[in-house]
């Protein structure tokens, strides 16, 4: 093991100068950073499974919520979220692979490496961009009770889920969003549903074979479904009709899985977004040749560490978001 | 500044020639890691997903620790912790690590106080 001492001769000791921790002042407060913002992210990641641990019987199921892949149809659980993973890593890779070539000065390949860290990452932070719009725009849309729970759908034949407009009636009936020129009191409105409360409601009644998922799991460590009748009675608590997901209601569950899905992956989001920025000035000032008059590439190698935080971060959102 | 790199990676069991070989020696690891991880996401196996052990399913276990294994390699290979002295490796590490443990323990014992005053503390949530 290494010694913490450096100093080669006893007097520079005391006299200033001298680097203990054998790093220089610049990357020694990147690390300083980069602990300060582990930190922050962990208390995002912890406040989550603390919500979660408090609703652990109610909580969504991620499996069931990230099913998109983007030009394919169907259910794909996990591999488009799988195949981001895979991006940042291999960002990083090419990260260190700059940082290396930076060492042994060899400016063409610094350029070449680092171009291809930028195209991964603005390919992950348009992953993100895609998921995000996939999951506010919603999937089979439900329904919310009056004590904010959620009740989903499914076909009682084949288990599957079924869409609001499987079953749902149309009905005559004109439904007006509220705007401001008309009223006195004007209150925003938020989004229409494709479909009112009543058609919903209805169409259930019609239909016998769809049935009510509720959030409860059970101890196969699936979503409990209702019986018909249980599905009937409890309808009776339906307050609204709920498609996508914000900050509000959110149809895959518990309202606060949206919250946190939005607040960390958002705040992980923005982090790659400005990594990407710094890579874009570190980038030109590369070409400029900089750093070759400078006569190091230190430059690169303190990015290269935010870079790759951005990336232990994403592991660990990867993990506790989408598979546990 | 001295840039030797250490370049054993599993504690010296696998040896590689030069700093670029071995980043993407731990690429290929970090990928099956990755592979792994997601394979049992999808599969789920009933021996992980029924077994539990201190309050959670082994599968969840599992993962966890893959994900551990996984920040190691990214930190000490890609971050070159490695290389780096071993007082600042320890303060950069061990630190978050302790607060963040603290952290865990207090918010998921509050967490799980929480839920059972919901479950059986007659108290409604859901009307």
């Amino acid at each position: 093991m290494d010694t913490t001492v450096t100093t080669g001769s006893e007097e520079s000791v005391w006299g200033g100068g001298n680097q203990p921790l054998n790093a220089s002042y610049g990357k020694m407060m990147m690390w300083f950073f980069i602990v300060s913002d582990a930190l922050t992210f962990s208390g995002f990641l912890v406040s989550y499974g603390f919500s979660r641990f408090k609703f652990i019987e109610t909580w969504p199921i991620a499996d069931e919520v990230f099913t998109h892949v983007p030009f394919f149809h169907g259910n794909y659980p996990m591999y488009y979220v799988a195949f981001m993973t895979f991006i940042l890593i291999m960002s990083s890779v090419t990260m260190v692979l700059a940082v290396d070539a930076g060492h042994r000065m060899m400016q063409k390949k610094v350029i070449l490496y680092m171009f291809l860290t930028i195209i991964g990452g603005a390919i992950f932070v348009g992953s993100q961009a895609w998921e995000w719009a996939t999951f506010i725009k919603g999937d089979y849309g439900a329904i919310e009770t009056k004590g904010g729970r959620i009740l989903q759908f499914v076909h009682a034949d084949s288990g599957k889920r079924a869409a609001l407009a499987d079953f749902s009636k149309t009905l005559p009936e004109e439904r007006v969003k509220h705007v401001k020129s008309e009223g006195v009191w004007y209150m925003e409105e938020g989004y229409k549903t494709s479909f009112s409360l009543n058609e919903v409601v209805e169409g259930f009644k019609a239909s016998p074979g769809i049935l009510i998922r509720t959030e409860t799991i059970n101890e196969e460590g699936e979503k409990t479904v209702l019986s018909r009748e249980e599905s009937l009675a409890k309808l009776t608590d339906a307050s609204q009709v709920v498609e996508g997901a914000n900050l509000i209601h959110n149809e895959y569950g518990s309202r606060l899985f949206a919250d946190f899905f939005f607040f960390i992956t958002g705040f992980h989001g923005f982090h790659v977004f400005s990594g990407v920025v710094i890579n874009i000035i570190i980038f030109f000032n590369i070409i400029l040749g900089t750093y070759e008059r400078r006569g190091h590439y230190e430059m690169v190698e303190k990015v290269g560490l935010y870079w790759h935080f951005v990336d232990l971060v994403w592991v660990f959102v990867f993990t506790f978001f989408y598979l546990v | 500044m001295a840039h030797e790199h250490k370049l054993e990676i599993f504690r010296g069991l696998l040896k590689f020639k030069s700093n670029t070989q071995k980043i993407w020696g731990v690429l290929i690891f970090l990928t099956i890691v990755t592979a792994i991880e997601v394979g049992l996401g999808i599969a789920k196996p009933e021996l992980l997903t029924k077994n539990y052990f201190i309050g959670m399913k082994l599968l969840n276990w599992i993962f966890i620790i893959l994900t551990l294994v996984k920040a190691y390699y990214i930190a000490w290979d890609f971050m070159h912790l490695r290389d780096e002295k071993s007082s600042l490796r320890r303060a950069i590490v061990w630190t978050p690590i302790f607060l963040i443990c603290y952290l865990i323990f207090i918010l998921l014992f509050e967490a799980d106080y929480i839920y059972t005053v919901f479950k059986e503390g007659y108290k409604a949530w859901d009307f």
